[in-house]
């Protein structure tokens, strides 16, 4: 199975909040609300690190859900993510973006 | 010889919304009495004006009146385009035209969006919320249509200056960076009641997100919420990637500085005692 690689899309902004992460595409102002699972993606979202060390090192651990269902559903969402150009994802490592690109605080 | 041209008078209007002068000229001597009627109350005496639209009167309609607004940005001069007009704006050299029929919605519908190009470098930005003012400081009633702010409005005592009942002209005050602040201002943007709001202003001394209920009471909510809300209930148009960032981040500073509550409340004027 190939692996998935997912890096924060530099062209939307994004703040979290009180544990909240809240996203804006910066194509035409869609506001996202991330929930728990699709908030760790986000953030663990760095285009080196492949989606099922992901889910064993930081989804597993949250929510006791075994590893075949967890990577399942954490592939889902992250391409769900990818539909609304929030992540970006890939089958190769994500190079970082330019560091004048992207605001997330 | 017959003449091959003539010489067609100018009219100018100086539209002055949020303390920003906007020049309009038409040549439309009805549609020039329009606007004057249609801003009565936000018409300014000639002076510099910050940005100039030539309003070029077409006969007919465009294909789709109801399609979508689209406000994009190339080489820094602005498109906005609904059905029923097209605009142009340069910022740098602060001109630009308006195509569209002898209406005022669609002259409306262009202020609004250079409006929010402008306050959205500045850290300000257009709200869907009514706002008054109460003992000198101002108050912005947010939520989605049906969420009550015609209703607040309506019910706003003598003593309470109506701003607007739809759409909230918020500017950042920077008087150094402990004191900077939010100024509300009043638009001739209106909602269901349709009474334009008065040309003033004050400082914000609260946000708070509509709710009808039982009974009237102010709850606290998370910043989160409060965050959340506000982004929701923003008026943003542009296809701007810089700009959409800014506005963000602007919401969030919004709601780390102005206190944003939950105004739940019956339609009964009683709810203004507990506002001001």
């Amino acid at each position: 199975m190939s692996k998935l690689y997912m890096a924060r899309n530099p062209r939307v902004a994004a703040r979290s909040l009180d544990g909240e992460m809240m996203i804006m595409s910066g194509r035409d102002s869609t506001l996202f609300t991330l929930n728990k699972t699709a908030t760790i993606l986000w953030q663990a979202a760095d285009g080196a690190t492949p989606l099922d060390e992901i889910v064993e090192h930081r989804i597993c651990p949250e929510f006791e859900v075994e590893p075949a269902q967890a990577l399942h559903d954490a592939e889902t969402l992250a391409r769900e993510l990818a539909s609304h150009e929030i992540l970006q994802i890939s089958e190769e490592p994500i190079a970082p973006a330019s560091p004048s690109s992207g605001a997330s605080r | 010889m017959p003449e091959l041209t003539t010489e067609v008078d100018r009219l100018s209007l100086i539209i002055k919304i949020g303390s920003m002068p906007v020049r309009v000229n038409t040549t439309d001597a009805g549609f020039f009495a329009m606007l004057q009627d249609r801003y009565a109350g936000f018409v300014a005496s000639p002076e510099y004006a910050e940005i100039e639209f030539d309003v070029d009167l077409t006969p007919r309609r465009g294909p789709d009146p109801e399609a979508d607004v689209r406000v994009t940005q190339q080489h820094g001069r602005w498109t906005f385009e609904r059905g029923d007009f097209r605009a142009e704006w340069a910022p740098a050299s602060r001109t630009g035209w308006i195509r569209q029929t002898a209406n005022p919605y669609s002259i409306d519908a262009v202020l609004r969006i250079v409006h929010t190009l402008v306050l959205a470098r500045e850290g300000g930005f257009l709200l869907h919320s009514a706002s008054a003012i109460r003992n000198g400081k101002a108050f912005l009633f947010a939520g989605v249509s049906e969420a009550g702010k015609t209703t607040i409005s309506r019910l706003a005592p003598p003593d309470a200056t109506l701003l607007t009942d739809e759409i909230s002209y918020v500017r950042k005050h920077d008087s150094g960076k402990q004191d900077a602040g939010y100024i509300a201002y009043g638009t001739p943007f209106t909602g269901e009641l349709a009474r334009l709001g008065e040309n003033v202003s004050a400082p914000i001394a609260a946000l708070y997100l509509l709710a009808k209920g039982k009974e009237n009471r102010i709850d606290p909510i998370l910043p989160a919420e409060a965050a959340r809300s506000l982004l929701a209930n923003l008026l943003f148009f542009a296809e701007d990637e810089e700009l959409v960032q800014s506005i963000f981040h602007s919401a969030f500073e919004f709601v780390s500085r102005v206190p944003v509550s939950r105004l739940t409340f019956v339609p009964d004027a009683r709810v203004w005692e507990l506002i001001g």
